[in-house]
C-alpha cells in the first residue's frame, strides 16, 4: 500500500514477555513460558499489520504487551506521537505518560461477550473510557456517545440498554466504539471477527475498514484465520513460539512463503471452491506446539519442519535471525535461500463473506 | 486489500446493522432496561419461603422501630410485687381485660407463688396513656399501642422475671439491640471483607498470600474464647452504648473471614475477564476498576451473603450476652433476657422466661430464609 519509508508509529525491538513458572508450596520459580520471545515489528502510520499464527504462539500477549496490559520482560517499544517530538519509549513511560498512550492506542478485544461489563449500559460502557481521562461527563458525554454509537452503526437509542440485549455482532460494535471514542491512531484488534457468526464478520471488516479511512487509523490485526488477514491487512506477520518467522507485503506472502512454517499454514487454508479442491497439498504438521517454557534448540520450528536438516536447524545457540528476502519482505529460516516454497493463489473472490 | 470489496452481500449493509427488530432470537422481545435488581426481584417474588423469611425479617424490623410505642411498659418499668407472675390471657366480654393475680405464700420455703384469679379484672385497651417517651427518638408521646387503661396495673402477658418487669415489654425493646447489633457488626464486616478480599483478589501475589494467612489466623482462632477474651477487655467503666459498639466490633472482626474468602474468590476470577481488562485499558485506576467495574458484579451475592451473616451475628450476641459478657443490664436483649433462663430450677417455676430464645429462633430463620432466597435471585446461572 505505501512504500515509502514512513517513520514507524510503532517500534518494536527485541520485545520478550516471560511468565514465571512457580513450583513447590514457597513458589519457587523453575522456568518461565516464553509467550514473546524477541519480536521486533514496524507498524508503518495508516497500515494495517496482521500478526497470525497458531493459538498459543503468543500473538495475543503480544497485543497485550504493546498496549501494556502486561508487563513486557525485556526490549523496547517506541512510539511515534506523531507531533514531531521524539518517539515514546512505552516500557518507561510514567503514570501520565501510559495514560496518554493508552489513549492513542486501543485494544478491541476478541470475545464480545466478556469483554462488555454485563452490570453496565451501553452509555456508560462507551462513555467510560472519556469519563475515566476526564475528557466529557454529562450530556457531552453522552452526545459524544450517542456520535460514535451512530458511527459504528448502532442506534443511538439504545444506549440505556445493557449488553446482554445485543447480538454478537452488535456487542463488537460496541467493543469498536468503545476502543475509538477516544480517538485512538492505532487499535490492536485482537481476533475481532473470530467469535463472530460467518455472516456478520464481513459486516464488521468493512466497518473496521471504513473507519480505518475516516479516522486515519493504523490497526494492528490479530488473528489465525489467514482469509480474514487477507481481505484487510496491507501487511503480514507470521508469529511461530514467541518469534516473529515472516513479515511482508500481503499478496507475495501468500503466493510465495519463504517461511515452511507459512507454508504449512497456507496449506491449511480452505478452498471454498470445490474445484480446487485437493488441488493443493496438504502440509501437515506434527500436533503439538513446542512447550514454550522450553523451546526447541536452534531453529524452534526445525521439531516440525519438513525442510530442517539436521546440524544446521538444530543447532544450540544458532536460531535463524530475520533477513530481508526481496521485496520487503524479512524471514527467518536458516534454509530461506535453498527453498522453494508454494503459496496460495489469492484467494480473494473466493472468501464468500469472509 | 482484496477479498472484502467482492464480497457479495458484505458490501454495502454496512450501515444496516442486525438490530433488535431483526435480531429476535427465540422470538422473545427484547428484554432490554430491565436492570439486574429488578430480575433479581422478579426471581425472588417466586421463592415463597423466602418472601415469608424477608416479611417476618421486616416486621421483626419495624418492631425494632416502634418498639417504644408497641411495648406497654419501658425497660425501667418494674412491679416488685410480682416476681415471676405467670402470664395473662385477654380475655372478651364486652371489653377487653386481663385477670388479676392472687398470692399464695408456701408455708415451708415462704415462696410466693401467682395465680391468676378470673375474679379480678384488670381493663386493657388500645392507644393508652403510659409513660413517657420519645416516637423514633425525636417525637414526645406518651400513648402505648395497648396497655392497662389504669397505670400501674398488672399485666403481664407473657409473665413477669424475677424482678418484676413485663417480660413482653422487654422482650419488644430487647428486638431493637438484638437486631440492630448484627446490622452493625456486619457493615463492620462487610468493609473489612470486601476491602481486604478486594485487595487480595485483585493484587493477587504476595499481598493475597499475607491476608490469606491472616483469614487462616483468624479462623482457626475458637472463636468463643476469643470472644470472651476481647469482651473481657472492654473497659468495665464504659456506658451501655460504647459496649454495644464494642461488642459488635468484636462480632465483626470474627465474621469478616468469610466475607474475604468469598470476596477473593470472586475478584479472582473476575480479574481474569476481558472487561477488567478493558476497563484498564479505558484509563480507570485501581480504585475505580473495583468499586466502578468489579464491585458491581459481584454486589448482589455479597448482598444475599451479607443478609446470612446476620442471623450469625444475632445469635453471637445472643451466645455473649448469656454468659454475661455480652452487653448487660439496663440494656435489654434477647441474650441478656436469657441470661434469667440459666438456671434450671427458675425455668420450672417460669418456663416463660425462654420465650426471648423464640424470638431468636425466629428471627434468625427469617433472616436465613430470606438470605438463602436472595442468593439463589442473584446467581445469575440458576433457574
Amino acid at each position: 500500500m505505501n512504500d515509502t519509508p514512513a517513520a514507524p508509529l510503532l517500534d518494536v525491538r527485541g520485545l520478550k514477555v516471560h511468565f514465571p513458572v512457580r513450583r513447590g508450596p514457597f513458589g519457587r520459580v523453575t522456568g518461565h513460558v516464553r509467550a514473546v520471545d524477541g519480536v521486533s515489528l514496524a507498524l508503518r502510520p495508516g497500515e494495517t499489520l496482521g500478526l497470525v499464527g497458531e493459538s498459543g504462539c503468543g500473538k495475543t500477549t503480544l497485543g497485550r504487551a504493546l498496549a501494556r496490559a502486561v508487563e513486557p520482560s525485556a526490549g523496547r517499544v517506541l512510539y511515534d506521537p506523531g507531533d514531531g517530538g521524539d518517539p515514546w519509549d512505552v516500557g518507561a513511560l510514567s503514570r501520565r505518560g501510559l495514560r496518554a498512550y493508552q489513549r492513542q492506542v486501543r485494544v478491541v478485544f476478541q470475545d464480545p461477550f466478556s469483554s462488555l461489563n454485563p452490570r453496565m449500559t451501553l452509555l456508560r460502557i462507551v462513555g467510560d473510557p472519556l469519563k475515566a481521562h476526564g475528557l466529557a461527563s454529562g450530556s457531552e458525554l453522552e452526545d459524544r456517545v450517542a456520535d460514535m454509537l451512530t458511527r459504528v452503526g448502532l442506534s443511538s437509542r439504545y444506549m440505556r440498554r445493557y449488553p446482554h440485549a445485543f447480538s454478537g455482532g452488535e456487542r463488537q460494535r460496541i467493543s469498536i466504539a468503545r476502543a475509538l471514542i477516544l480517538g485512538p491512531r492505532l487499535v490492536i484488534a485482537d481476533e475481532p471477527v473470530s467469535a463472530l457468526d460467518v455472516s456478520v464478520r464481513a459486516q464488521i471488516l468493512n466497518l473496521l475498514l471504513e473507519l480505518r479511512e475516516q479516522l486515519n487509523l493504523t490497526y494492528l490485526f490479530i488473528s489465525h484465520d489467514l482469509s480474514v488477514v487477507e481481505s484487510v491487512c496491507d501487511r503480514v506477520a507470521v508469529m511461530y513460539l514467541g518469534k516473529v518467522v515472516e513479515t511482508g507485503p500481503t499478496s507475495p506472502l501468500y503466493a510465495q512463503p519463504r517461511h515452511p512454517y507459512t507454508e504449512a499454514l497456507l496449506s491449511a487454508v480452505p478452498r471454498p471452491d470445490p474445484r480446487l479442491r485437493g488441488a493443493g497439498r496438504r502440509i501437515r504438521l506434527a500436533d503439538d506446539l513446542p512447550d514454550p517454557a522450553r523451546p526447541p534448540a536452534g531453529c524452534s520450528f526445525h521439531t516440525r519442519c519438513q525442510a530442517a536438516v539436521d546440524g544446521v536447524c538444530d543447532v544450540p545457540g544458532r536460531p535463524p535471525e530475520l533477513a530481508p528476502a526481496g521485496e520487503g519482505r524479512l524471514t527467518a529460516c536458516h534454509r530461506a535461500t535453498d527453498l522453494t516454497l508454494t503459496g496460495v493463489p489469492a484467494l480473494g473472490p473466493a472468501v464468500e463473506g469472509a | 486489500m482484496t477479498g472484502l470489496a467482492a464480497a457479495p452481500g458484505a458490501a454495502g449493509t454496512t450501515q444496516t446493522p442486525e438490530g433488535p427488530p431483526t435480531e429476535k432470537k427465540g422470538g422473545a422481545p427484547p428484554r432490554d432496561s430491565a436492570s439486574q435488581w429488578r430480575l433479581v426481584w422478579r426471581r425472588f417474588r417466586r421463592h415463597r419461603l423466602a418472601m415469608l423469611g424477608l416479611a417476618v425479617t421486616a416486621a421483626l424490623y419495624l418492631v425494632a422501630i416502634f418498639a417504644d410505642f408497641l411495648a406497654p411498659f419501658g425497660t425501667e418499668h418494674f412491679d416488685e410485687d410480682y416476681p415471676y407472675a405467670p402470664p395473662q390471657t385477654i380475655q372478651f366480654d364486652g371489653g377487653l381485660h386481663v385477670d388479676g393475680y392472687t398470692t399464695a405464700v408456701d408455708n415451708e420455703t415462704y415462696e410466693q407463688t401467682f395465680t391468676t384469679d378470673p375474679s379480678q379484672r384488670i381493663p386493657v385497651g388500645f392507644f393508652v396513656r403510659g409513660e413517657e417517651y420519645r416516637l423514633l427518638g425525636l417525637i414526645p408521646w406518651d400513648r402505648h399501642l395497648f396497655g392497662p387503661t389504669e397505670p400501674g396495673a398488672p399485666m403481664y402477658l407473657l409473665g413477669a422475671d424475677r424482678t418484676g418487669h413485663d417480660l413482653l415489654s422487654q422482650l419488644i425493646h430487647g428486638t431493637r439491640v438484638s437486631m440492630t447489633i448484627g446490622l452493625i457488626g456486619v457493615v463492620v464486616a462487610f468493609v473489612l471483607g470486601v476491602v481486604l478480599g478486594g485487595l487480595s483478589g485483585y493484587l493477587a501475589g504476595r499481598a493475597d498470600t499475607v491476608i490469606q494467612r491472616v483469614v487462616e489466623f483468624f479462623m482457626s482462632l475458637p472463636s468463643l474464647p476469643l470472644w470472651l477474651g476481647l469482651a473481657a477487655a472492654l473497659p468495665p467503666e464504659w456506658g451501655p452504648l460504647q459496649r454495644y459498639f464494642a461488642i459488635s466490633v468484636v462480632l465483626a472482626l470474627i465474621g469478616w473471614t468469610h466475607l474475604a474468602r468469598e470476596v477473593r474468590g470472586r475478584f479472582l476470577a473476575l480479574r481474569e475477564e476481558q472487561f477488567v481488562t478493558a476497563a484498564r485499558l479505558d484509563g480507570c485506576g485501581r480504585r475505580r476498576v473495583i468499586l466502578g467495574h468489579m464491585l458491581p458484579s459481584v454486589s448482589s451475592h455479597l448482598i444475599a451473603q451479607l443478609s446470612l451473616s446476620v442471623p450469625a451475628m444475632i445469635l453471637a450476641e445472643t451466645a455473649l450476652s448469656f454468659l454475661g459478657l455480652g452487653l448487660q443490664a439496663p440494656v435489654v436483649s434477647w441474650g441478656v433476657l436469657l441470661q434469667d433462663a440459666q438456671n434450671v430450677r427458675v425455668l420450672e417455676t417460669a418456663p416463660w422466661l425462654m420465650i426471648p430464645g423464640l424470638a431468636v429462633v425466629v428471627a434468625v430463620l427469617a433472616l436465613n430464609f430470606a438470605g438463602d432466597g436472595l442468593r439463589d435471585a442473584a446467581d445469575p446461572y440458576r433457574r
